[in-house]
């Protein structure tokens, strides 16, 4: 192919450009709005009690959140791939990626119409005692639910390329089914597992949609980090909102670092570039 | 979302076509097509550059085009009105108009359609191009007739899960917004009001439109997706 350094350079001027406008500014602005005004307004923020409460809510959110979905992920994939149902398996894979084309809100407006005090068990949970709506257990319910794909997701293809001839010589060797799972099958998707969980976790401290709608907003009661943000952010705390911002951030790059330590080893065709978006590969 | 039929179908019509409804939900569409045509050349312009192209820092770059998918959504729209809003290092001030949303969803969309292409663009064989080139083909020839429909299958079903995603966007477009009814409201925007002034029949009515969408459009990519995968074999 006749090609110009011209052009090639001309190319490669915009496609770094636009990533640099849309991407990497905004981001570096995270950084430098945090220590604009020096060190100490930022230890201000950091060790003021609202984040307290606000980490130790979300780190609550992302404990129950993670290892609940990765069990359930991990189960759900070895049924769909291992047992698949004679029919509707295309119904159970449209309801496991519902989560992903639903707009946050909407599934904090369906937690709402649910467990809300007018919702289908709202009432009845209310009156024994147990409110989810607008306390903790709402904000988790949210966490799982926008988050419940990502390791599904990332298992299901892996499980499938391992295929079922190990499993098989487990079985006439007479290893009983946990021990399969555990010696044979477990050890094969482990990278799979690690990124789906990556995935989920990344989702998990992020989510401010579907949190925000079911939250209530109580400071330092039922605001997560994400709701932090925005809070200190419309009380014209800036520094405190950049620098909750910039923890998340950091968090998210560490995400991007683990994601890219797992990504070549399960997605091994294509070695180091992804098949589909994150979080977004076919089932 | 049964609850939206509470109220029976005459309520629900009645909902969805209140002014504010429909100009939220024009608005939204209509930003989030804008987005996936810019999304469309941007990203196929970015694989390209990250398959074909080689320099220094090509990893790096690589690895923060997932940046938005890390990057919590509030974070994102606190940062864009940071650098786009008033106050703005650049002098760019787009805070609390429409070209805001587009900005705004730009940023949160950028993965796919570059995720998507990628891969395809990599397994391309170049031979073909080789063949074209060495009868005449002009470099632009050679792209258009040859590469492009090779990557449009990928391109469209990146486009799709852009247009996923912009439809349902919240947490990005709340502050940089302004959210002015009739204005900059966008459709999740106009529910979380809805559902914060305790009006849950107006934010069913308008979720399960979303909800539609949402629906269609992934059924689009699903079925994009297949082809594109035929396409491979």
């Amino acid at each position: 192919m006749r090609s110009f350094p011209g052009s090639r350079y001309a190319l490669r001027t915009v496609a770094l450009g636009y990533l640099a406008v849309v991407l990497a500014l905004p981001f570096s602005a995270i950084v430098y709005y945090t220590f604009r005004d020096g060190l100490g307004p930022v230890w201000e923020a950091l060790t003021d009690p609202l984040f307290v409460s606000a980490l130790k809510l979300t780190l609550i959110a992302v404990g129950i959140a993670v290892p609940v979905n990765t069990i359930f992920g991990v189960a759900c994939a070895m049924a769909l791939v291992r047992r698949p149902p004679k029919h509707g398996t295309w119904l159970i894979n449209s309801l496991i990626g519902l989560p992903l084309a639903l707009s946050p809100v909407v599934v904090g407006l369906a937690l709402i119409l649910v467990y809300g005090e007018d919702g289908w068990l709202g009432g009845w949970l209310v009156e024994s005692g147990f409110q989810i709506i607008f306390s903790t257990p709402g904000i988790v319910l949210a966490t799982i639910f926008v988050t419940l794909p990502f390791v599904v997701r990332e298992v299901v293809p892996v499980l499938r390329e391992v295929g079922t001839d190990q499993e098989e010589v487990a079985w006439t060797l007479g290893a009983s089914r946990a021990q399969t799972f555990r010696r044979v099958t477990l050890p094969a998707i482990r990278w799979g597992v690690a990124y789906g969980v990556v995935l989920t976790t990344a989702r998990a401290l992020g989510e401010y949609g579907a949190v925000a709608v079911v939250s209530g907003r109580l400071a330092g009661k039922t605001e997560t980090l994400t709701l932090h943000v925005d809070e200190e952010y419309l009380r014209f705390n800036e520094v405190a909102a950049y620098t909750t911002s910039l923890v998340l951030a950091f968090l998210a790059v560490l995400t991007l670092v683990a994601m890219n330590v797992f990504k070549p080893r399960t997605h091994k065709e294509v070695a180091d570039v992804d098949r589909r978006p994150p979080g977004n590969e076919a089932v | 979302m049964a609850a939206s039929l509470e109220g029976g179908l005459p309520a629900f019509w009645d909902e969805v076509t209140s002014p504010a409804a429909v100009a939220a939900l024009e608005l939204t569409f209509v930003a989030s097509l804008v987005v996936v045509l810019v999304n469309a050349i941007t990203g196929t312009l970015v694989a390209w550059v990250l398959i074909r192209d080689d320099f220094r820092g090509k990893s790096v770059v690589n690895a923060i085009i997932d940046l938005p998918f890390a990057l919590p959504t509030i974070v994102a729209g606190l940062t864009l009105l940071a650098v786009y809003g008033p106050g703005s290092p650049l002098g760019v001030d787009v805070a609390y108009t429409r070209a805001a949303i587009v900005v705004a969803l730009l940023f949160v969309t950028l993965p796919f359609v570059v995720r998507a292409v990628q891969p395809v663009l990599l397994e391309l064989d170049r031979e073909m191009e080789e063949a074209a080139a060495s009868l005449g083909a002009r470099s632009f020839t050679i792209f258009r007739r040859i590469v492009l429909p090779n990557l449009l299958p990928a391109v469209l079903s990146g486009a799709a899960l852009s247009f996923g995603k912009a439809v349902g966007e919240f947490g990005s477009v709340v502050l940089i917004s302004g959210n002015v009814p009739l204005e900059t409201e966008v459709a999740s925007v106009h529910i979380f009001k809805a559902i914060e002034s305790d009006q849950p029949a107006a934010a069913a009515a308008v979720s399960v439109v979303l909800l539609v969408l949402s629906f269609a459009v992934l059924a689009v990519a699903d079925v994009l997706e297949r082809r594109s995968r035929r396409h491979d074999a």
